[in-house]
């Protein structure tokens, strides 16, 4: 077989059943596609030894007969994930030299089915962006170009789409605090899907906005999410916030039957300057939903405007505290100190060093929200909108809405360093679409389902009901069956 | 208690300054460790004096991606600690993160518990002497993570840090400023620890730091106080200062002395009291401050978004309440109306729940009063003489009450008994077999006790001349036939006899 690392999930499992490919051969095809793409960004550590050393297990386990659908399948790791013996950083300088004594429950859930990894991947520094410019390892880079110009892949799960959509691995973990999975997808044509909060455990992925990060998978195919999300999930015991809920087998749920759906298309989402082909891709991702049976419903999220700004409070405030713990003093990075420099140098120093401009600036907004005299007005008034954002999707879905059809994203993938200089909040306005299904803890999905003008793909986001990852990757995946995207980067690197 | 026996309210203390008289008023913050094998959190060990950073979990160093989960046990016994102190128990609670930066403070913030704690109001009578009771009621109880510990004297140049006591689980009781002087706010901290003893939820150790006071004191003028009261009004009341982290009787008594003296010192001097925090320095006797209102932290709290609320069941709580001991109050009164005894005696016998207990199983069939008298006078003092507690004491219940038995029945004297005691002591043994075998029983024969009496007195014809005028010299006669009958005869009986026979 050739191009083996291109395969999808599903594919390379049914070969590998069939006896006609090994996971060594899978393994080493994806090792060497990721020796040759060294500009793209996309690994930042790479675990080869361990790589092949997986694949031998997961062929003996695949020959022995019942191996789970993931054994043998190589994937990338996103950094943010702590890996036992494998450096983990977040992509930021404070945790230089860091490897952890544990693995993720994520990660170890993958590895407990018999996964591969070949890699941590490339991301935003604490997942705080969404162009993985904000890496302390340099850009990820996009697989998709058009002109000289190097696109982003988004962000934060940067490195993970840029892996995925160029094939170095079979698929990657991504995590998304407010459309780290989705942005990224949509920016570099692939699946990623944010399951319901909850559903996966954050126990060992480095924490960014605790009440709003969820790990999930980022494929080549709906189909490949269902397998690999399927693998990833379950409850938890050791994360507080884990569901205790049985996961069901979302591949059997992809029946191609969604007759009678109730796809609501929210009007708050259609923004004011939203490129016509945006809109143009939102009415054929409607109209492809009605053509397979699904009844379109014109539905209102009245708080929608609200979002962005309450996510831009919340997620910093959390942040600004969970990231008090890199402070030089027990791991990571320590500033070299200066004679009669006492711990409060100790710490400004490392902290100056080790948190890049972005990370800084969201422990700033969040120290300020949370500081007193100002909770009230901030902090606690986002909590207030949270709330009614959340009850917003709970009347839709009490109404009958099955799931809610809009864009993954504003735009295509802009070029990279082209924010440099613009106003953070406008890098912040790529989260729109997104970051209410975090704040409202939803299951929302990222399909790519055209290309724009310029020959970039774009995609489409859908958003379930809590719990109800099953169903939404069954509309997604008919979405995917109607659009017909098979559109692939041309190899440039 | 207040249901058996009737309390006054002390007088608060009043110290009289150059030109008036002041009256204390004391709230106190008193952190308990909660008595469980694990952290609030994770699940390392909270044994104390372990290798430093030997008991550390991820979670406790706050290594990367690691999640605290709550120790139910804890939980119940925050909740059985409520109910102890006949607290509400909210069935609602939250966590909250408390941010600051410190080394031994890895996560860099405290999970506490300020907006939704998991105790309510409650209330505890401190015991201020028999029929003296001050009620001080009790504001909140909340869970919350202990900090580790920096140290700063191992090298010139650097300072360590031991996790062991990171995260390792706190009861926050607070109180409502109803103290009124040291004394109480020394009684209210030994009545507390009484309790949480009783209630297994504290070892109450406050030398390894398992309790420790924050203690704010102001001072008004008389009269101020009842206006509070009255109106719960704090703009009645002086400006408080906070002496943090006490951990001694004594000191906490010297400080409140120090600082309410300071005080009075200013505001009769026209100054104004600055709301601040201080420490206390034992060697000094003087509290110093330590940071100002306006230098205090900004803690930043908010919801911990790690933790879920806390949502307990009732029936939950009402299965912890079936299991609540007998709480000292209680005991002291049964001991009263049971026993007899006086409520001095029942306050010392209810002061630790073993000695409590120790003295039930001897007073159990047997005379209450008597019992009181062995165990307290004999038995403690002699434990205390050689420094041991009751559970090291060589006297068993079971052999105590022997003794008493044989005292009640008549068979030994009191001052037999006491050697007996002695023996018993120090040897062991059944004490009616010692008796018995050593032949200690008191003599009630009269035929026996009235042949050593003629035998007296036929050999001092000079006392008994000297009897007949001045019936005082009896005690001689006595005296003389319990040394010939060595000690045996039974004093009542000799004492009849020698009147008796001596015509008096």
């Amino acid at each position: 077989m050739a191009d083996l690392n291109k395969l999808t999930i599903a594919d390379a499992r049914d070969a590998m059943r069939k006896g006609d490919l090994t996971s060594a051969e899978l393994t080493e095809a994806c090792l060497t596609e990721i020796e040759g793409a060294g500009a793209l960004g996309a690994f930042v550590h790479n675990t080869p030894d361990l790589a092949r050393a997986q694949a031998k297990a997961a062929d003996e386990r695949i020959k022995a007969g019942d191996a789970p659908d993931m054994c043998g399948i190589p994937l990338g790791i996103k950094d943010l994930f702590c890996t036992k013996g494998v450096a983990s950083q977040a992509g930021s300088r404070i945790l230089e030299g860091f490897v952890p004594e544990y693995e993720s429950t994520v990660s170890q859930n993958l590895l407990d089915n018999g996964t591969v990894m070949l890699g941590k991947l490339n991301m935003d520094e604490f997942a705080m962006g969404s162009s993985n410019e904000t890496s302390v390892y340099g850009n990820a880079v996009n697989p998709w170009k058009i002109d000289d110009r190097k696109l982003t892949p988004g962000g934060s799960s940067g490195g993970s789409a840029s892996a995925v959509a160029a094939n170095l691995c079979l698929a990657a973990t991504g995590t998304d605090t407010g459309g780290s999975i989705r942005q990224p997808a949509a920016f570099t044509g692939i699946t990623g899907i944010k399951p319901t909060y909850g559903r996966c455990s954050r126990w060992g992925v480095v924490a960014f906005a605790s009440s709003l990060d969820q790990a999930g998978p980022m494929t080549k195919s709906v189909r490949d999410a269902a397998i690999m999300l399927e693998a990833m999930c379950g409850h938890d015991p050791k994360d507080s916030t884990s569901a205790d809920l049985p996961v069901p087998n979302f591949e059997a749920m992809l029946t191609g039957d969604i007759k009678g759906k109730k796809i609501g298309i929210p009007k708050e989402y259609r923004m004011d300057g939203m490129p016509d082909e945006i809109e143009a891709l939102w009415s054929t991702g409607a109209d492809m939903l009605r053509d397979a049976g699904a009844e379109i419903v014109d539905i209102s999220l009245p708080h929608t405007k609200y979002a962005l700004p309450a996510y831009y409070v919340i997620a910093p405030a959390e942040a600004s505290s969970n990231l008090a713990r890199y402070d030089g003093v027990r791991y990571g990075h320590r500033a070299k100190l200066a004679a009669g420099d006492g711990i409060t140098e100790m710490y400004e120093k490392t902290r100056a060093e080790g948190f890049g401009d972005e990370v800084q600036r969201r422990v700033m907004v969040g120290t300020y929200v949370l500081s007193a005299g100002f909770y009230d007005a901030y902090y606690n008034r986002a909590r207030k909108v949270r709330a009614l954002i959340k009850k917003d999707f709970d009347d839709v879905f009490a109404q009958g809405i099955d799931a809610i059809l809009t864009p993954a994203t504003p735009s295509a993938a802009f070029g990279l360093g082209e924010m440099e200089n613009a106003d953070p909040v406008k890098m912040y306005l790529n989260d729109v679409f997104t970051v209410t299904v975090n704040l409202a803890g939803l299951p929302g999905i990222s399909v790519p389902a055209g290309l724009d003008a310029q020959g970039l793909p774009l995609g489409l986001q859908l958003i379930g009901r809590p719990w109800e990852e099953g169903d939404l990757l069954n509309i997604a995946h008919e979405v995917e069956a109607r659009a017909g995207f098979v559109a692939k980067p041309q190899k440039w690197w | 208690m207040l249901d058996h026996l009737a309390y006054e309210t002390p007088a608060p203390k009043v110290i009289a300054g150059a030109k008036d008289d002041w009256e204390l008023v004391i709230g106190m913050e008193i952190h308990a460790q909660v008595s469980s094998n694990a952290k609030l959190f994770s699940g390392a060990s909270t044994t104390f004096g372990a290798e430093p950073n030997s008991n550390v979990a991820f979670v406790d160093a706050a290594m990367p991606g690691m999640l605290p989960v709550i120790n139910e046990y804890c939980v119940e016994q925050a909740v059985r600690t409520g109910l102890g102190l006949k607290a509400e128990i909210n069935l609602f609670s939250a966590f909250d993160r408390k941010n600051y930066f410190y080394p031994d403070l890895p996560q860099g913030y405290q999970i506490s518990q300020l907006y939704h704690p998991i105790v309510g109001e409650g209330e505890v009578i401190v015991d201020m002497g028999p029929g003296i009771g001050r009620k001080v009621r009790i504001e909140r109880i909340h869970l919350e993570q202990d900090a580790g510990k920096s140290v700063h004297d191992m090298d010139p140049n650097m300072s360590f840090v031991d996790l062991n006591r990171t995260g390792v689980a706190l009861m926050e009781i607070v109180s409502r400023p109803d103290i009124r002087g040291p004394e109480e706010a020394a009684a209210f901290v030994t009545k507390l620890r009484q309790i949480l003893r009783y209630l297994g939820t504290c070892d109450g150790n406050m030398q390894s730091g398992s309790m420790r006071a924050d203690v704010n004191v102001s001072v008004c003028r008389p009269g101020q106080y009842e206006k509070y009261m009255e109106t719960q009004d704090f703009g009645h009341l002086g400006t408080r200062c906070e002496i943090k982290n006490m951990n001694s009787m004594r000191f906490i008594q010297a400080a409140i002395e120090f600082e309410a003296r300071r005080q009075i010192a200013i505001l009769e001097d026209g100054g104004e009291i600055t709301q601040e925090t201080r420490l206390y320095d034992a060697d000094k006797n003087e509290t110093r401050s330590m940071r100002s209102k306006e230098e205090a932290h900004d803690y930043r709290y908010f919801p911990c978004p790690d933790l879920l609320p806390l949502e307990i069941e009732q029936s939950w709580v009402d299965d912890i309440a079936k299991t609540l001991p007998e709480l000292p109050d209680e005991k002291k009164a049964r001991f009263v109306t049971e026993f007899g005894l006086s409520e001095y005696d029942a306050g010392v016998l209810t002061a630790g729940v073993r000695n409590a207990a120790f003295f039930e199983a001897v007073a159990e069939g047997r005379d209450g009063k008597l019992a009181a008298n062995w165990v307290i006078n004999e038995l403690f003092g002699r434990l205390k003489k050689e420094d041991h507690s009751i559970s090291e004491s060589p006297v068993s219940p079971a052999q105590l009450g022997g003794i008493i038995e044989l005292i009640s029945k008549g068979d030994i004297s009191g001052k037999i008994a006491k050697d007996l005691f002695e023996i018993i002591y120090t040897e062991g043994g059944d004490p009616a077999k010692i008796v018995e075998d050593r032949g200690m029983k008191q003599v009630t024969d009269t035929g026996a006790i009235e042949a050593a009496v003629d035998e007296v007195i036929a050999a001092n014809p000079a006392q008994v001349e000297k009897a007949k005028e001045n019936p005082k010299l009896v005690g001689f006669f006595v005296g003389q036939v319990m040394k010939a009958t060595g000690g045996k005869a039974n004093p009542k009986a000799v004492n009849e006899i020698v009147s008796a026979k001596l015509g008096l």
